[in-house]
């Protein structure tokens, strides 16, 4: 076993485990692996007190392969579990990992419930829209009509959205990445760590094997930069090739819309500028879905409040601030008699 | 009407009359509405009563309704209480004395009482309707019904307002008092001093309360109408001596009390803070209310948003260093069995407290059961095992509690330690332990890298060696999927498995060496017939097997405390008695697991009515099984 100084700079590849990864080749989650290995050796944090848990799918393995601590827990309970950790341990960098089956299926509940409370962790969502692990049968987050082995007709119950189950569930940090965007991967990273509070990050991320190409409708290099709106606190929010596009809110309807500059009437003044704080603007964003849309990624949202973990050992503290309590005393405390 | 106390007693046959210096024991039953204050009335004439030495066993019989319409059979709520001046083991068999404070209350428990008891009557609540919803079709005490029993008709509605109306407080608060004037009145029956249920309503109300100082004064009435009514004259009052114990600090304690401190005993000693994550589910519930007025004692709580999440949050303060604990009951129990076996494949030390009651599914929530044994030792998804204790009494869970501690972190596994719903909510007398009276057990955390992988094992204990993220140098990966046994690294090998499998039973089997040998509480240690008990019947099993050997039958009691894995001698014990009789409140679990592991021909006596087991049937039980060949 390798032990690095404290002092010593570390490089990505030290924060690559020495396990053989598994994924399929050309599997999505390669790249964010990598994006994560280079983004911790750049935040400079320590692989001691940094913890990757996760529960159970493709992604889930994650924490295998990170030089970190790491605990592969079971379906859809990572954030229960990475609850107790932060409770008993709130100095540590706890991040969890978790798909769009595990995270909004049977883990739905704990994501909920880790994302009210605020716990300080940061959570990544690999979003494929498919059940990898359990060979490609739909998820929460296919669109209607996805044809899988369970659902050979087509699916027909209507899609989770995570950004938007997380911002209802009043997360304080929502974000979205793609896979393959190493480095604006690596802020969105950075940004969630430093986050104080629930982070909550979506990765769009395709499964070569079971829903190749999900994503390409924005993905694509040919439609990339007229379907993807990268959002940046205090930018206008620009997209397309000539940056001409933009969204502007109508203030009939209360819905965004996309407007070209120069067109209809539209002037640069028209469009919006990016307030991470604003939670109104934050529901209509993540409510852009392409392609009438482009696909908003960046910090969507970003809005702190104190965090559970945090109040809970302020409470213990205050409760322990006149000494340790004395067993024998608290036994002894009320109508006691004595036997001689 | 004349209170003959002499006839008032516990184990006296029906009827009989006994001369007054044998009363030893006296079994008491108060019973009334939900909203009564039954069970505060119990509970601080448990209070009394410790306090001037006698020995006592309750038994708070609750309805499931929280407010039930006032009036019906299913809203009556009860406390037994049995005490005396010999060492008590059971709430009693048979009441003695029955305090009905409406129709009900009466409906729902005089058969129980002994033939010849007492029962005490609130004439003002006997109003028509009421006597109609509790089922009577005619007023019991005019047809008959109550022949067999002599009965006390007070007026204590009427008392109660009477006594309220100088401090002008409601009706419906004056009513209220109802409990505490009887307190009054039983206490006064039976010689014990009123000053701690004084220091209680102090207490609870403050001195200037109207509410406080109505409820004062009826239990000073009660107390006097006992002194100066009819009942004076030729009756005075029952006073029994003090039971002779062991020397000590002595106070009551319930088994949910007690369970509480002994997790927080066991962590200290453990050298760990603890964090209990719990969600709400009857009886378990004051197991989680207490700890989290416990913070200053290292204990951190978290209510869950279920049983799953309080499971897996434990798991993950057991993998930050902090001993992991959650707390439930029947269907919580039942949904923590998948993370339960998360901590057996990554070896992580949990303690599971599962204080049992009637099922299945929801079952009886509020009346006990010791139907989880099953679940208890087998109950998960492959071969997944782990060890399983069991409390006898409300005393005993803070010795269980800190047992599991100890078994938990000293082989890295998940412990379930079984309660019952009788033991958490029934109190009895407990000499107060001293903390420097358990030898520590304090954790040693991994720290060394040298040689090290999370799976490397204690060679004595075979524990894997617990080494806590924040730790420079052991950064390590744990998952539910197998590990290889030289690296801990995933691996699908099937000889490892093979070896894996065989190592997680041989560190938990371990365990038997580590335990106490099985002894006899009882009797000798072979012979005619063994009555074999675990968990709260304990008691009635104590004394129904101490009365038989009292008339020369040749019976043992054998008590199991650890359930699994069981005494090494345990088998060899059994077999030396001709038959063995397993008393359990279930249908035969116990019972099946000494068969199957032992070949013993053993039989049940299986009750599931959700009360506790009761010393004649035992008894009678010992009999058929003696008589027959
Ligand atoms: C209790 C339980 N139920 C079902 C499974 C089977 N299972 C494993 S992963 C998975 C779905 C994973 O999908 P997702 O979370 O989207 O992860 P992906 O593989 O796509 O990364 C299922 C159903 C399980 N492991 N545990
Ligand atoms: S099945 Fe899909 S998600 Fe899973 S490893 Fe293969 S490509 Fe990746
Ligand atoms: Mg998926």
């Amino acid at each position: 076993m390798n032990v690095q100084s404290p002092t010593e700079k570390l490089t990505a590849k030290d924060f690559a485990s020495d396990q053989e990864v598994r994924w399929c080749p050309g599997c999505g989650d390669y790249a964010i692996l990598k994006a994560m290995h280079k983004s911790l050796a750049d935040m400079g944090v320590r692989p001691e007190n940094t913890v990757f848990i996760s529960g159970i799918g493709c992604s889930s393995r994650f924490p295998y392969y990170m030089a970190t601590y790491g605990f592969h827990t079971i379906h859809g309970r990572a954030p229960a579990i990475a609850t107790g950790l932060k409770l008993s341990r709130p100095e540590l960098d706890v991040w969890m990992v978790t798909g769009d089956g595990d995270a909004l299926s049977i883990g739905g509940n704990h994501l909920f419930h880790a994302l009210r409370r605020n716990i300080d962790i940061n959570i990544l969502l690999f979003n494929n829209e498919i059940y990898g692990l359990t060979k490609g049968q739909y998820s929460p987050t296919s669109r209607v009509g996805q044809r899988s082995p369970s659902t050979p007709m087509g699916s027909v119950d209507s899609p989770a959205e995570p950004c938007v189950f997380a911002l209802g569930c009043n997360a304080r940090f929502v974000a979205r990445g793609i896979d393959v965007q190493a480095k604006e991967l690596g802020e969105l990273f950075s940004r969630a760590r430093a986050h104080k509070g629930a982070s909550f990050v979506e990765i769009i991320q395709n499964c070569i094997v079971y829903n190749d190409a999900a994503f390409a409708g924005f993905t694509e290099k040919a439609v990339a930069a007229d379907m993807q709106l990268h959002v940046k606190h205090g930018e206008k929010m620009l997209f397309g090739k000539e940056r001409n596009k933009g969204l502007k809110l109508n203030t009939q309807t209360f819905a965004l819309e996309v407007v070209t500059i120069g067109e209809n009437g539209a002037t640069e003044a028209d469009i919006l500028v990016h307030d991470e704080k604003n939670k109104v603007i934050a529901n209509l964003l993540v409510g852009l879905r392409p392609p009438r849309f482009p696909e908003v990624l960046g910090v969507i949202y970003c809005d702190p409040a104190p965090s559970y973990e945090a109040a809970v050992a302020a409470q213990d503290a205050a409760a322990r601030a006149k000494g340790p309590g004395d067993l024998d005393k608290l036994m002894r405390a009320g109508n006691t008699w004595q036997v001689s | 009407m004349n209170l003959q106390a002499d006839d008032i007693r516990s184990g006296a046959p029906d009827g009989a009359p006994i001369p007054k210096s044998d009363l030893d024991a006296i079994v008491v039953r108060f019973a009334g509405d939900s909203g009564d204050g039954v069970q505060l009335l119990g509970s601080q004439f448990s209070q009394e009563t410790a306090l001037v030495g006698n020995s006592l066993a309750t038994f708070p019989d609750f309805p499931a309704e929280i407010r039930a319409p006032t009036g019906t059979t299913y809203g009556v709520s009860a406390f037994q209480i049995n005490f005396g001046s010999r060492p008590i083991k059971t709430a009693g068999d048979q009441p003695d004395v029955l305090v009905a404070l409406n129709p009900a209350a009466l409906m729902v428990n005089y058969k129980g009482l002994r033939k010849g008891g007492l029962v005490i009557l609130d004439a003002g609540a006997f109003k028509d309707k009421d006597i109609k919803r509790a089922g009577f079709a005619v007023d019991p005490r005019t047809d008959g019904t109550l022949k067999e029993f002599r009965v006390m008709e007070i007026d204590i509605s009427a008392q109660a307002l009477e006594v309220a109306k100088p401090f002008g407080v409601s009706q419906k608060e004056a009513l209220r008092t109802k409990n505490l004037w009887v307190l009054g009145l039983v206490s006064w029956m039976y010689d014990r001093e009123l000053k701690s249920t004084m220091e209680y309503i102090a207490r609870k109300f403050g001195a200037e309360d109207p509410i406080g100082k109505a409820n004062l004064a009826a239990l000073n009435a009660g107390h006097a109408y006992g002194e100066t009514h009819e009942l004076s004259g030729d009756v005075a009052p029952v006073s029994m001596p003090s039971v002779k114990v062991e020397p000590g600090t002595y106070r009551l304690v319930s088994g949910a009390e007690s369970l509480a401190w002994g997790l927080a005993a066991g962590a200290q000693l453990a050298g760990l803070e603890m964090v209990l994550a719990s969600y709400p589910i009857t009886p378990s519930s004051p197991i989680l209310h207490i700890l989290a007025r416990m913070k200053q004692y290292g204990v951190t709580t978290f209510q869950a948003e279920d049983e799953i999440a309080a499971c897996c949050a434990a798991i993950g303060a057991s993998y930050g260093g902090k001993l992991g604990v959650t707390a439930s009951s029947g269907p919580g129990i039942a949904l923590k069995t998948e993370a339960i076996g998360l901590a057996i494949g990554t070896e992580l030390p949990l303690v599971v407290v599962n204080t049992q009651r009637g099922g299945p599914s929801t079952g009886l929530p509020t009346k006990t059961e010791q139907s989880d044994l099953f679940i208890a030792v087998f109950g998960r998804n492959a071969d997944a095992p782990m060890p399983v204790i069991a409390s006898r009494s409300p005393c005993d869970c803070f010795e269980v509690a800190i047992e599991a501690v100890r078994l938990a972190t000293k082989y890295m596994t998940p412990v379930m330690l079984l309660s019952d719903g009788y033991i958490a909510n029934a109190a009895e007398p407990w000499r107060i332990p001293s903390m420097a009276d358990y030898a520590p057990f304090k954790v040693e955390f991994r720290k060394d890298p040298e040689g090290f992988h999370p799976f490397v094992r204690d060679e004595k204990t075979l524990a894997r060696a617990w080494a806590i993220p924040g730790t420079p140098g052991l950064m390590h990966r744990i998952g539910g999927i197998e590990r290889d046994y030289n690296s801990g690294n995933i691996s699908y090998d099937a000889a490892n498995h093979q070896k894996m499998t065989d190592t997680r039973a041989a560190k938990i089997n371990n365990i038997a060496d580590d335990i106490p040998e099985q002894s006899v509480e009882i009797g000798e240690a072979k012979g005619k017939l063994a009555v074999v008990g675990w968990g709260s019947t304990f008691g009635p099993i104590n004394r129904a097997v101490a009365n038989m050997r009292a008339k020369g039958h040749d019976v043992s009691h054998i008590h199991i405390r650890h359930i699994w894995p069981l005494p090494r001698n345990l088998g060899a014990l059994l077999k030396s008695y001709e038959k063995v009789l397993v008393a359990e409140m279930n249908n035969g679990q116990m019972l099946q697991l000494l068969r199957g592991q032992y070949l013993v021909d053993a039989k049940g006596l299986l009750k599931v009515s959700g009360q506790p087991l009761k010393i004649s049937e035992v008894e009678d039980a010992i009999r058929a099984q003696l008589a027959s060949a």
